[in-house]
């Protein structure tokens, strides 16, 4: 039966009962059903009788027990960020490659990032290694080293043609996402960036429901100045609270665009109801900052390089190097170790 | 089945988010509008619903009628000015809040997505516009299946490919364009969108996304290429504050002198005037707009497409 118009199903359910999802039952629910999903379906009481009995009794119960092997494989990660927003195209990926570049700035620390956007990856091609591929190995996947301090793992990575589609649907998209907290040798890492596809689905659920055990610090939200961008960013964050994800803050980009030929401040995407800053405060999470439109940041990516070694000065870096550090404090780390000044 | 109604079937797809699906959506909606065809968008986004938004139509809510659920109607036919109907479906409708998540898995969606494909009564329609998530996942797979088995093959007439020019963007967009090619349906073509950024003050344009990958991407497929949109602050401006686009004088778009205000005007008339307009529907202001023209010149090429 197709969910009913009405009613969508309450948040805190799909949120309380991540991965396990409803048997097919063969009659409807009686009036004393424990629910087929809870832990004494087909056992209890009640369920003597019920044409659903079998079918519930060998319904997979309790948490998942892959969850004590992926708290197991990321203990020697310090730092979980995610990177998330409603909407699409306001530059998540660009974003989360930024803040990579920016804590692989000390050669101290060391970076991991990773893709859950199976259907658009574009950290891959943003980080300059799209054309690499993962190796497998008796311990499991290894990521690929786009630098020194900063590993990579994508689906891009384990495709043969580099424009294939990847037409799967959300079971399939969870199961490649447990493999690459699962399997992927991610080491000690100083901070692990998790890159998010829009939307508030399989994704975002999956990631939440296995990096739970082992801890996120928090989810960095990123958004344009537009109210329709804003619209479905709101969501997100109420998405956070009811998950119980922290979030760090909130980036505002692409927010204003100074003509090059005559210096005159343009709104682009114009902010008729405030923008991000308006957001933050009226949703009481901090504001880290406004990173101007700089038609550079998107060549950077285009080419695989970094924005920060490439143009040091532009006003674009400056703003990027100011969200780092309030980023940082919001942490409670020391921003001049997070990103030393040179 | 709601669709037996409709005659011709567009999809709007990409593979990146944020590249204009909705607005090329609702402009491609108010040019077929303009053109005097009855139309119908339904948004099948559901984590993140823009077409009521875009329509202003924030506040309203579905009701139900024994042939099923009923549309919102964006304007009537008007057939003295040769206007077709506009009606939107979405599931922003049926949200109790604005701000809440919609927190579903894959099954859902997919049921989801065949019941707007049946149960929403769908009155005589030229055209059914139907919005998209990004990605090639359950949204795209399921639309994919039920329009193969249930439209019949005259009724879906394919889809509109949106792009920016950058390479991250075309990358995804590449996916998209091979999912079309593995499930079948036919690609009317792609449309280039945020290509360039004239300066208001000096009429500098500006490639904010670099320009010509839209094009590049569609003749490497050997798909048609419908065309390029600049980015035009007027128009996401008269989305949000419903007000009429409005040009400083000299602005040209191909040749032809677009500003509003007439020389001999005194600036009192103009602003009442304008007003005046503001109540005016969303489809009589969008011919102000600079996008309009160049819009009305993909309009006619889809058109051509889907009836040859």
């Amino acid at each position: 039966m197709a969910p009913s118009l009405e009613a969508p199903e309450p948040v805190e359910d799909v949120l309380s009962n991540p991965l396990k999802q409803k048997p097919q039952l063969v009659a409807p629910e009686p009036e004393h059903c424990p629910g087929p999903e809870s832990e004494k379906a087909g056992t209890a009481d009640s369920c003597a009788g019920c044409p659903n009995q079998k079918i519930c009794a060998s319904a997979p119960k309790g948490p998942d027990p892959d969850i004590p092997l992926i708290t197991a494989r990321l203990s020697g990660i310090k730092h979980k960020i995610l990177v998330l927003s409603g909407k699409g195209g306001v530059g998540k990926s660009t974003f989360t490659s930024l803040l990579a570049h920016a804590f692989a700035t000390n050669p101290e620390s060391t970076v991991g990032v990773m893709d859950t956007d199976i259907c658009g990856p574009s950290i891959p091609k943003m980080l300059g290694v799209e054309s690499e591929t993962i190796h497998v190995s008796s311990t499991g996947w290894s990521p690929v080293w786009a630098m020194d301090n900063l590993a990579v793992m994508s689906i891009q990575f384990m495709l043969p043609n580099r424009d294939d589609a990847i037409i799967w649907r959300g079971p399939k998209k969870n199961g490649l996402i447990k493999q690459f907290l699962k399997d992927v040798e991610w080491g000690d890492l100083d901070f692990l960036l998790v890159d998010t596809p829009p939307g508030t689905s399989d994704e975002h659920l999956s990631v939440n429901t296995f990096l739970k055990e082992s801890g996120i610090d928090g989810a960095v939200m990123v958004t344009t100045p537009q109210e329709v961008a804003l619209l479905d960013v709101r969501k997100e964050i109420d998405f956070c609270r009811k998950a119980g994800i922290k979030i760090l803050g909130l980036v505002e980009n692409m927010s204003a665009f100074v003509c090059p030929k005559c210096e005159h401040p343009g709104e682009i995407f114009k902010a008729t109801t405030g923008g991000g800053q308006a957001l933050a405060q009226e949703m009481g999470i901090p504001f880290l900052g406004k990173v101007p439109l700089d038609p550079r940041i998107g060549m950077a990516c285009d080419y695989g390089e970094s924005f920060f070694d490439s143009f040091p000065d532009s006003p674009a870096c400056k703003a990027l190097k100011g969200v780092v550090r309030s980023l940082a404090e919001n942490m409670k780390l020391d921003p001049g170790v997070v990103m030393p000044e040179d | 089945m709601s669709l037996a109604r409709i005659k011709h079937i567009i999809l709007v797809l990409s593979g990146k988010g944020g590249v204009g699906k909705s607005s090329v959506t609702t402009q491609l909606a108010l040019s077929l509008s303009l053109a005097g065809h009855s139309v119908c968008i339904l948004d099948v986004d559901l984590t993140g619903p823009s077409i009521p938004r875009m329509f202003g139509l924030e506040d309203a809510k579905v009701t139900q009628a024994p042939g099923g659920w009923l549309p919102i109607t964006v304007h009537d036919a008007d057939s003295s000015n040769g206007i077709g109907s506009l009606r939107v479906m979405s599931l922003g409708f049926l949200l109790p809040g604005r701000g809440d998540a919609v927190v579903w898995r894959g099954p859902k969606k997919t049921a989801m997505v065949r019941q707007f494909l049946s149960d929403v009564y769908w009155e005589e329609t030229d055209y059914l516009l139907i919005d998209t998530p990004p990605g090639t996942s359950d949204e795209h797979i399921s639309l994919a299946e039920t329009l193969l088995q249930k439209a019949r093959p005259d009724q879906l007439a394919g889809a509109v490919v949106v792009t920016t020019p950058q390479a991250v963007s075309t990358a995804d967009v590449r996916k998209e364009l091979n999912f079309c090619a593995k499930t079948g349906i036919r690609v009317l073509g792609v449309v280039e969108n945020m290509c360039g950024y004239v300066c208001p003050n000096c009429s500098e344009c500006t490639n904010l996304f670099s320009s010509g990958g839209g094009e590049v991407m569609a003749n490497e497929f050997g798909v048609r290429f419908l065309g390029r949109l600049p980015i035009d602050p007027q128009f996401s401006i008269m989305i949000e504050t419903g007000r009429r686009p409005t040009y400083p004088e000299g602005t040209l778009i191909n040749g032809q002198d677009i500003a509003t205000a007439p020389a001999n005007t005194s600036s009192a008339q103009i602003v009442a005037e304008a007003d005046k307009k503001h109540e005016a529907p969303l489809v009589q202001k969008y011919r102000h707009c600079s996008l309009a023209p160049i819009f009305g010149k993909i309009t006619a090429d889809v058109i051509s497409l889907v009836q040859a």
